[in-house]
């Protein structure tokens, strides 16, 4: 029923329109607006365009610096303090571009309005203003480039050696996180031996993957180097911790990685933002399908002895599942179960 | 030149005894006059985008009221709400993929270049009709087909394709993947495969016309900005649009015949798929191959029709119409070599990420070139506003706008934290949606007198263009700020991450502001259709302006000139020309009309 009157609202709403349209367009007739090369509306747009640029800037200045808190996201890596410089270099270039480049969109059309009595100036080129704004431009986004270009190679070289790597594998809808236990390496996995417990496919034929584990958060040391290995065994995911300014894709079939090193642990984080509760998220920034939206992870950013402390705590996968233990070739078993620190003795 | 003396004498005979007894069919419906099959995408690429922006007010409430009931709506979305009246989070994506499909390939190509480019290269460079009017009207009829097909999509029971308009498997190749990458999906291929023929067929045209039906003294020195844009839009799109072919057709043999271009390593739905060795990268590769270049085929256009507009009312010269036609041959060559740019984070190889960050960056050139050059043409102009005019003015503000953030996300260091975000959403809907879109209205609320002899009423079109454009900003600008704090694209939802709980009130303004913006297209609208039958008698040339469209008779016929075609003697934009009677000269008044104005290199 209130639909029924809405629309009977709606329509009713848009015949006064239509009849408010007819008449004013019948006055405009009688009046013989259409006889004119250019009537009153020009003035009022020309000056709307004023009106709209003052507004819009005060609006854009005002809101960027009031709730500059609630877009600029803290930082907690040592790359990211390059990339957040390289982004604030060009926000500076862009906004001098940006401001001068709309006062005279929407100026000149104030000025320069139609008047009856005026002339255009024809001005059909001038070869060195031309010039001119096509090597400004060039010299500016040059030194954009470079910048940006030296901290991606940074970036994106190979991790160091000493780096504290971390598996991370995407899957609909979750992630899975692994750790190389006591060896601190990782062993072998392959997809087809992926069942319901071994969501990673772990391959126990490699001596590596007797000691890894797998927990439900990821704990890394702050100020020591970390490399995401990361991968996917159904659709694309993007392993995305924005906290970090850190993101890259999984993709099945092509192992990827990212290096970087925390700054900030949890705690100090928490203490920085006076929120008790915050914590450093892993999301997932490529759409792969209905729950795209809830692949939530937490990282855990510790004090590198607390990290430590925490990393000898953990059980091996396989202690925990010691059924998998059958899959381990049958001379390897005693040496898995002592490097997986099982208790009892084997059958 | 031969060719089109030939061509000429057929149509002018052809015209003689043929506009009379035309059925309502051949003259309507299986039109082979430019001006109709124009007039067919147009209308066409307007239902599009009530469709497509319906769409978007559908998924933009589920983004600024998450609670809200829409049970209201159960008789249309059927099963794709929740019991309680809530968006299903699988329809959602079907929602955001559609939208995308439909706003780039059938609204902003389609509907653009497929109305502009049909109506305006023979009218404008003096031709009869399109170099083969039946592959033209073929070009109509394959797109309408892949219209119906992907309409149909919406309507079958697994929903439509939702892996996004980008369409990356693996998720688009296993049905096991989502619901939508089943049937949908393969309707979204055939669909665009007829789409690709439709786009190539209409290309080849649109590209032979220019080259060889342009009427005596129609040099390339002397076309019309906007047919240069046309023309090399179509020779990007005949370039790029066989390799969207090709993903395409690799990705309908991995969905169905068992090969694996892209697929390698799956463990999907309980079992290890066979599939060894594809790459999901390829696709990519391949898709912005295609999906770059797609960005210049929808914007190049606008850009054309907004150099015609500002200088016509400017009544001053386009400024710099060498270096125009310079930065759009410039863009046209860069668009083939930056595609890369997509894919900066999604494990290709970061030696290619630093190449197409520095080509990526270097495309700002000629763009920003254009920029400056609109400016100047204002510059001591004396500017008539009529809406086409305000229309291209936004276009020019929204091209800086989305242009300038495109120098953040080209960079590939500040790309990997803002990749995927809102930010991206905000850069490519300002700069390519929305200035692209204003291109298309500058054009309509321009050319509408040529099309149906009748003038749109101005009044309505300045509402229109102020609602339109203070709704777009209050739109995507927003975007920027909740991109900036992180925030996914293509989330249903962000209440499961503490990080995104801000900007609830953020999401809402824009949510509102979406919806008046949608709306205040009705305004339109009604103005098209009301004066399409009942508006003002169009004048000869209503805007006084140059180019030859405007020699012809008020509603021109099958033929376009009932006598001879004229012969141009002069570049488009002669305007306020100094010692000139007029403030413009059209492009057919011979130099000896006029010695008064001649510059010294004219005598």
């Amino acid at each position: 029923m209130s639909g029924f009157v809405i629309g009977l609202g709606l329509l009713l709403l848009g015949a006064i329109l239509i009849a408010i349209f007819r008449v004013t367009t019948l006055i405009g007739i009688a009046k013989g607006d259409g006889k004119k090369r250019v009537g009153s509306a020009n003035g009022v747009n020309a000056f709307l365009f004023i009106v709209f640029l003052v507004g819009s800037f005060i609006l854009l200045f005002w809101y960027s610096y009031t709730h500059f808190d609630s877009y600029n996201l803290p930082l907690a890596s040592e790359h990211g303090v390059v990339t957040d410089r390289i982004f604030w270099i060009t926000m500076g270039v862009t906004c001098v571009a940006f401001i001068i480049t709309h006062v005279l969109l929407f100026v000149f059309p104030y000025v320069y309005r139609f008047k009856e009595e005026k002339e255009a100036f024809y001005f059909p080129h001038n070869n060195k203003l031309e010039l001119t704004w096509t090597i400004v431009p060039a010299v500016v986004l040059s030194v954009l480039i470079f910048t940006g270009w030296r901290a991606w190679v940074d970036i994106t070289a190979p991790a160091p050696e000493d780096s504290e790597r971390i598996e991370i594998m995407g899957y609909q809808f979750a992630w899975a996180v692994r750790y190389g236990g006591g060896d601190g390496q990782l062993g072998k996995s392959d997809f087809r031996l992926i069942d319901v417990d071994n969501r990673m496919g772990i391959d126990f034929s490699d001596r590596k993957s007797y000691d890894d584990f797998i927990p439900l958060e990821i704990h890394i040391p702050k100020g020591k180097n970390i490399e995401f290995k990361i991968r996917a065994t159904d659709v694309i995911h993007s392993v995305f911790a924005p906290h970090f300014r850190l993101q890259m894709n999984a993709v099945p079939g092509l192992p990827t990685s990212f290096w970087f090193t925390p700054t900030k642990t949890t705690a100090e984080m928490r203490s920085e933002l006076e929120n008790e509760n915050f914590n450093y998220e892993l999301v997932c920034n490529k759409i792969c399908g209905k729950g795209h939206f809830a692949m939530r992870y937490l990282i855990i950013v510790d004090e590198p002895e607390a990290y430590q402390e925490w990393y000898k705590s953990q059980q091996a996968w396989l202690k925990l599942n010691p059924d998998y233990l059958s899959k381990v070739p049958a001379d390897l078993r005693e040496v898995a179960a002592i490097s997986a620190k099982m208790d009892g003795s084997l059958n | 030149m031969s060719t089109t003396q030939i061509q000429v004498e057929a149509e002018v005979h052809h015209d003689d005894h043929h506009d009379h007894h035309q059925s309502f069919i051949r003259k309507y419906i299986f039109s082979e006059d430019h001006k109709t099959i124009a007039k067919q995408f147009l209308i066409t690429g307007i239902f599009w985008a009530l469709i497509g922006g319906a769409m978007s007010v559908l998924f933009r409430l589920q983004l600024g009221f998450p609670d809200m009931d829409l049970s209201i709506l159960k008789p249309i979305l059927g099963k794709w709400l929740t019991a309680n009246g809530k968006i299903d989070s699988e329809f959602y994506l079907a929602l955001v993929t559609m939208h995308g499909t439909i706003m780039v390939f059938f609204v902003l190509t389609a509907g653009l270049s497929g109305t502009f480019s049909n109506f305006l290269i023979p009218l404008q460079v003096g031709a009869r009709d399109m170099a083969s009017g039946f592959m033209n009207m073929l070009s109509y009829w394959f797109f309408f087909v892949s219209g119906v097909i992907m309409f149909v999509s919406i309507f079958i029971e697994t929903g439509p394709a939702s892996g996004g308009w980008t369409i990356y498997p693996p998720l688009s190749a296993l049905p096991e993947a989502m619901s939508g990458s089943g049937l949908g999906m393969t309707l979204w291929l055939v669909s665009m495969v007829f789409f690709i023929v439709s786009t190539l067929l209409g290309g080849i045209n649109y590209i032979t016309t220019v080259i060889n039906l342009r009427t005596e003294g129609m040099s390339f020195a002397r076309l019309p900005l906007t047919i240069w844009a046309f023309l090399v839009t179509a020779i990007l799109g005949l370039l790029s649009f066989p390799v969207l072919f090709s993903a395409a057709l690799l990705l309908v043999f991995d969905r169905s015949f068992g090969t694996s271009f892209y697929l390698s390593d799956i463990y999907i739905a309980g079992e290890a798929l066979p599939n060894i060795g594809g790459s999901p990268i390829l696709f990519q590769h391949l898709f912005w191959f295609l999906g770059h270049p797609e960005v210049y085929i929808v914007l190049l256009p606008a850009l054309g029709i907004t150099s015609e507009i500002i200088s016509t009312n400017s009544r001053k010269p386009i400024f710099g119409y060498k270096a125009m036609i310079g930065s759009i041959l410039g863009i046209a060559f860069l668009s083939f070599i930056v595609w890369a740019h997509h894919m900066f984070i999604t494990g290709m190889n970061p030696f290619l990420g630093s190449i197409f960050m520095f080509l990526t960056l270097i495309i700002a050139v000629p763009s920003a070139v254009k920029v400056f050059n609109y400016i100047t043409t204002l510059w001591r102009g004396n500017i008539v506003f009529t809406p086409a005019m305000l229309f291209s003015i936004g276009l020019v503000s929204f091209f800086i706008s989305g242009g300038l953030t495109g120098l953040f996300l080209g960079n590939s260091a500040i790309d990997i934290n803002v990749h995927d975000t809102y930010f991206v959403v905000a850069h490519f809907h300002i700069v390519m949606g929305s200035a692209s879109f204003f291109g298309m209205l500058a054009g309509v609320y321009h050319w509408f007198p040529k099309m149906f002899g009748r003038m749109l009423d101005e009044k309505l079109g300045y509402i229109h263009f102020w609602i339109s454009f203070i709704g777009i900003y209050m739109v995507f600008f927003p975007l920027h700020y909740i991109g900036l704090a992180g925030f996914p694209r293509r989330y249903y939802s962000f209440t499961n991450f503490d990080a995104f709980g801000g900007f609830t009130d953020l999401n809402m303004m824009v949510s509102i502001a979406a919806i008046i913006t949608f709306s205040a297209q009705f305004i339109f609208l009604f103005n098209f259709f009301y004066s399409m039958w009942r508006g003002r008698k169009a004048p000869a040339n209503p805007w006084r302006s140059n180019t030859l469209e405007w020699t012809t008779p008020i509603n021109p016929g099958h033929g376009n000139w009932p006598g001879e075609i004229p012969t141009v003697h002069r570049w488009p934009y002669d305007y306020s020309k100094p010692g000139a009677k007029e403030d413009f000269i059209p492009q057919n008044i011979p130099l000896s009309e006029t010695p008064e104005s001649n510059l010294p290199e004219e005598h």
